[in-house]
């Protein structure tokens, strides 16, 4: 049965295209191998063509400094960066900064899409810079700060929202029943339950992805709500700690703002199925009678 | 000013531990932190955590394998309490919902690693530190422990008596990244440095770029002393491109290495006939490294890991992470075709010296993970040991500054003039000579005009960091960090790499000192207070110098091949003389060399060296 199908009645909820039907979707692994295929297939093309190497990228990028005088209006620099085979976002970015301008401010570190912390809008796209090939971006690559987060310079923006929402959802392990002296059981099949929403990396794309947290400040949010989904399907828990968990999700500004619009798994970095979780979450609280609003 | 009982600096696997445990013994305590904790590069861990859980296997197993690995250059009281303490550390942390991997009667699993007697290396598929991480942070959270995010902590407030051993620590100096104000943190108790790796002094590393060694750096000025840093851990599988990891848990599950002739070459040239693939990292970074020179490399640059035959299934439920690496970073599918890797600087073995409660000889000043040296790795690290440590010395330096008696440590710290022998190898390149502007360099000290309250010893920490900050930003020109950076990084991987010669190694100190006097003419270009990563980066390039030459000093004066220090002209094992760690002062800026000898005597037993057979 789809999600769909299990849904209570929500006047808002919009259509949604036939072809993202959650029924319908591949396995997040027969898409990502399917995305793997498309983007080697597109590396070798563009290789065979001979117009990789040598060439510059031409990189747009969002400048604001709230104390700089000619920083204070925004605007877009230009940078040309000698492409190498392999080269990302981040790369490009780290380039411009350390040979053409020190003061270009950008977030990262692990520089393998693990620390969450290089989430850019780059052509029109929540993407992590680190693991976004320049090969595969039509020029000239715009690179922005993540829309609808308070920008504090260049590329850097404010992130204190998103983790208040993190933490609203009481993001820790509840349990009191512990066994003395060893581990908890944990079926494989709950492992494999709960595992796509533990990749979470905190990056943000999804909250700046989707529309209903631009439009409703307080809305939780996907990966806030995927972090309640990582403990509340957790059977480590007991019972009345998951019924606490989906009070707190299907709240007014909970799991039923979420109109499917799957912008938030689409952008997600890590394949999480955010949507999906989202759509879950809102079966559950159904079938627990709990109140609606 | 912010005030706590414990001031943690750093937010990874230690500072949370070390935050956890401060605050499960009463302690009110804050972690300050150049990133956000989810941030860390603990969350790049992939491998997983050794712990005896298991019957059939016990501490004092883990303890033999790690003194084994270690190239007998670990200290026994420390490597015998990493052993002890780890399983129990571990159960806490599935008692915290870290989400293992699983058996089929819902136990956490084990797998093989190197140089491990028994598969003791519990996982979270291949993305352990990231759960690690994740998981901690949550409790951090549940506790409502104070998090100052994004305050990078440029210096410590130590007095400054002239006997390095005499000295307190009484907080930090935190630079507020998003606003650029200069602030003190006084830590009524204890300061736990928890600052992480080192490895952006090599140009070639699996480390994330935060990875500066600000806490060894800030330590060592203040007066500790830096054990054996020159034992720097290269994995033998990164990617040629980026430096990211390829886990040891791919040679675990029986992935194989293959030279360009796709010859199994661990086995068909002896490198490591017993364990194959799964010999210490070390072995198979030389046997890589090898082959590439002697023209088996591919591309004259790499070798090839191949995990085909592992099939899919085991594949997506142990190592899919690694799928997503070589995809993302390579365009490889790991499914279809081997992966390309070579050694990358990886991990240091060396850095603080403390003791068992992550205790240094300055009152005061903790240090624990990958910062620190209780020494457990001594001269290599087995995969898997980096995370128990974390765990297991990040609780006892937070419980041990929160005032936890945990009863007297066997490990003794600091110098003492009457017991130790100094170093009869002479620098051929004076390292540190150059002298340093003060407003560059850190107020170090020296004993002179001595300050010993709390508060003002704070203050005038905090006034010395404003200023050395509005000089750097006041200066109109001269070198950028990243020129400065990058020279650095590129010596240290040409000439400290996995084969080291004396030359090189000359070389590299020469580098270095050039560094030096470069750094004095350092400027910041960026004239923002908002978000200046142009002058927090221009910190750490001095931090790095500061390693860096550490590093290099240590393996010109090791003449021996011990774990991961190989030398040309030195090719054995030294017992004889070598059984001990190479200590580095500060000593006013000029580094002196000394040593302490290793313990080798456990609870129960002697370890005695025995050769390394491969």
């Amino acid at each position: 049965m789809s999600a769909q199908q299990q849904e209570p009645e929500e006047p808002e909820t919009q259509e949604v295209p036939e072809d993202q039907e959650m029924s319908g979707l591949a396995s997040p692994q027969q898409e990502r191998l399917q995305r793997k295929q498309e983007s080697k297939a597109q590396r070798e093309r563009a290789a065979d063509e001979g117009d990789l190497d040598g060439d510059a990228v031409h990189l747009k990028v969002f400048r604001y400094d709230p104390e700089v005088a000619d920083k204070q209006e925004p605007r877009f620099d230009d940078f040309h960066v000698p492409f190498e085979r392999g080269m990302t976002v981040l790369d490009a970015l780290i380039y411009a900064r350390d040979e053409f301008d020190s003061s270009l401010t950008f977030r990262h570190s692990c520089r393998q899409a693990i620390c969450g912390s290089d989430a850019f809008f780059v052509n029109g796209r929540q993407r992590l810079g680190c693991k976004t090939q320049i090969s595969e971006l039509d020029q000239p690559v715009r690179v922005e700060p993540l829309p609808h987060q308070e920008v504090v310079k260049d590329l850097v923006v404010d992130m204190d929202h998103f983790y208040d929402q993190m933490h609203a959802v009481e993001p820790y392990f509840q349990s009191e029943d512990l066994p003395e002296g060893e581990e908890q059981r944990q079926s494989r099949e709950n492992r494999e339950k709960v595992k796509m929403s533990t990749r979470c990396i905190w990056c943000g794309a999804c909250m700046s992805s989707c529309n209903i947290a631009a439009g409703d400040n307080q809305y939780l949010g996907p990966a806030a709500i995927n972090k309640a989904y990582r403990f509340a399907m957790d059977e480590r828990e007991e019972e009345e700690i998951k019924e606490h968990r989906l009070r707190i999700v299907e709240q007014e500004h909970g799991v039923w703002r979420c109109q499917t619009q799957f912008s938030c798994t689409e952008v997600c970095p890590k394949d999480i199925p955010l949507t999906e979780h989202i759509q879950e979450l809102k079966r559950e609280a159904v079938k627990k009678n709990l109140k609606f609003w | 000013m912010y005030e706590h009982d414990v001031i943690v600096v750093g937010g990874g696997g230690a500072g949370l531990r070390a935050a956890i445990g401060a605050h499960e013994a009463g302690a009110d305590t804050a972690i300050v932190t150049k990133l956000h904790p989810v941030r860390s590069h603990t969350g790049a861990a992939e491998g997983g955590i050794n712990a005896a859980l298991r019957e059939g296997d016990d501490w004092e197993l883990h303890a033999y394998d790690t003194m084994k690995g270690s190239d007998y250059l670990g200290d026994a009281p420390a490597i015998e309490t990493l052993a002890q303490d780890a399983p129990e550390d571990v159960i806490t942390l599935e008692h915290w919902g870290m989400p293992f991997s699983r058996e089929d009667d819902g136990r956490v699993s084990q797998r093989p690693f190197g140089g491990l007697s028994f598969p003791r290396t519990t996982y979270a598929g291949a993305e352990t530190g990231h759960h690690l991480l994740h998981t901690m942070y949550e409790q951090a959270v549940k506790r409502g422990i104070q998090v100052y995010d994004e305050w990078f902590v440029m210096n410590l407030a130590v007095t400054d008596e002239p006997d390095p051993n005499d000295r307190s620590c009484h907080g930090v100096v935190g630079y507020d990244v998003q606003t650029g104000k200069i602030e003190g943190f006084k830590a009524r108790d204890g300061v736990v440095l928890a600052t992480g790796p080192l490895g952006q002094a090599f140009d070639h590393t699996t480390n994330a770029v935060s990875c500066t060694g600000d806490g060894q750096a800030m330590a060592y000025r203040a007066g500790v002393p830096l054990e054996d840093m020159e034992f720097i851990q290269f994995h033998p599988t990164s990617l040629p491109s980026t430096g990211v990891l390829i886990s040891e848990g791919v040679r675990g599950e029986g992935g194989i290495l293959y030279n360009n002739e796709g010859e199994r070459f661990m086995f068909e040239y002896g490198y490591a006939n017993n364990d194959g693939e799964l010999a210490s990292r070390d072995v198979v970074s030389r046997a890589e490294l090898t082959e590439v020179n002697e023209g088996r490399g591919v591309n004259d640059e790499y070798v090839h890991l191949d995990m085909r035959h592992l099939g899919e299934e085991r594949i997506m439920d142990r190592l899919e992470n690694i799928l997503h690496l070589a995809e993302d970073f390579e365009g490889v599918d790991g499914l279809v075709e081997p992966m390309p890797v070579k050694p990358g600087q990886h991990y240091a073995m060396g850095g603080i010296e403390t003791d068992e409660n992550g205790q240094t000889n300055i009152d005061g000043l903790y240090a624990a993970g990958e910062c620190a040296c209780v020494s457990v790795h001594g001269g290599n690290r087995l995969g898997g040991n980096a995370l128990p440590e974390l765990i297991v010395f990040g609780k006892r330096a937070g419980r041990h500054a929160a005032g936890e008696d945990l009863g007297e440590a066997r490990i003794e710290t600091g110098y003492s003039p009457d017991v130790e022998e100094e170093t009869d190898v002479d620098f051929p390149v004076e390292p540190g000579e150059a002298g340093i502007e003060p407003a560059v360099g850190e107020p170090v000290a020296d004993g002179a005009g001595q300050v010993t309250d709390a508060d003002a010893v704070l203050e005038r920490a905090v006034e010395a960091e404003r200023e050395r900050v509005d000089y750097l930003m006041d200066k109109d020109d001269g070198v950028q960090h990243a020129e400065i950076r990058s020279k650095l990084q590129k010596a240290m991987t040409r000439d400290v790499n996995v084969f080291r010669t004396e030359e090189g190694i000359k070389r590299a100190l020469k580098v270095i000192r050039e560094c030096r006097e470069e750094y004095q003419d350092v400027y910041v270009d960026d004239p923002s207070r908002t978000f200046n990563t142009d002058l927090q980066m221009t910190v750490e390039t001095r931090n790095l110098i500061d390693v860096a030459e550490t590093i290099a000093l240590g393996a010109l004066v090791r003449e021996e091949f011990r774990g991961a220090h190989w030398r040309k002209e030195h090719q054995e094992r030294k017992d004889d003389e070598w059984l001990k760690h190479t200590m580095i002062s500060w000593n006013g800026g000029k580094p002196s060399v000394w040593y302490r000898p290793v313990i080798l005597e456990g609870e129960g037993e002697t370890y005695e060296p025995k050769v390394r057979s491969y």
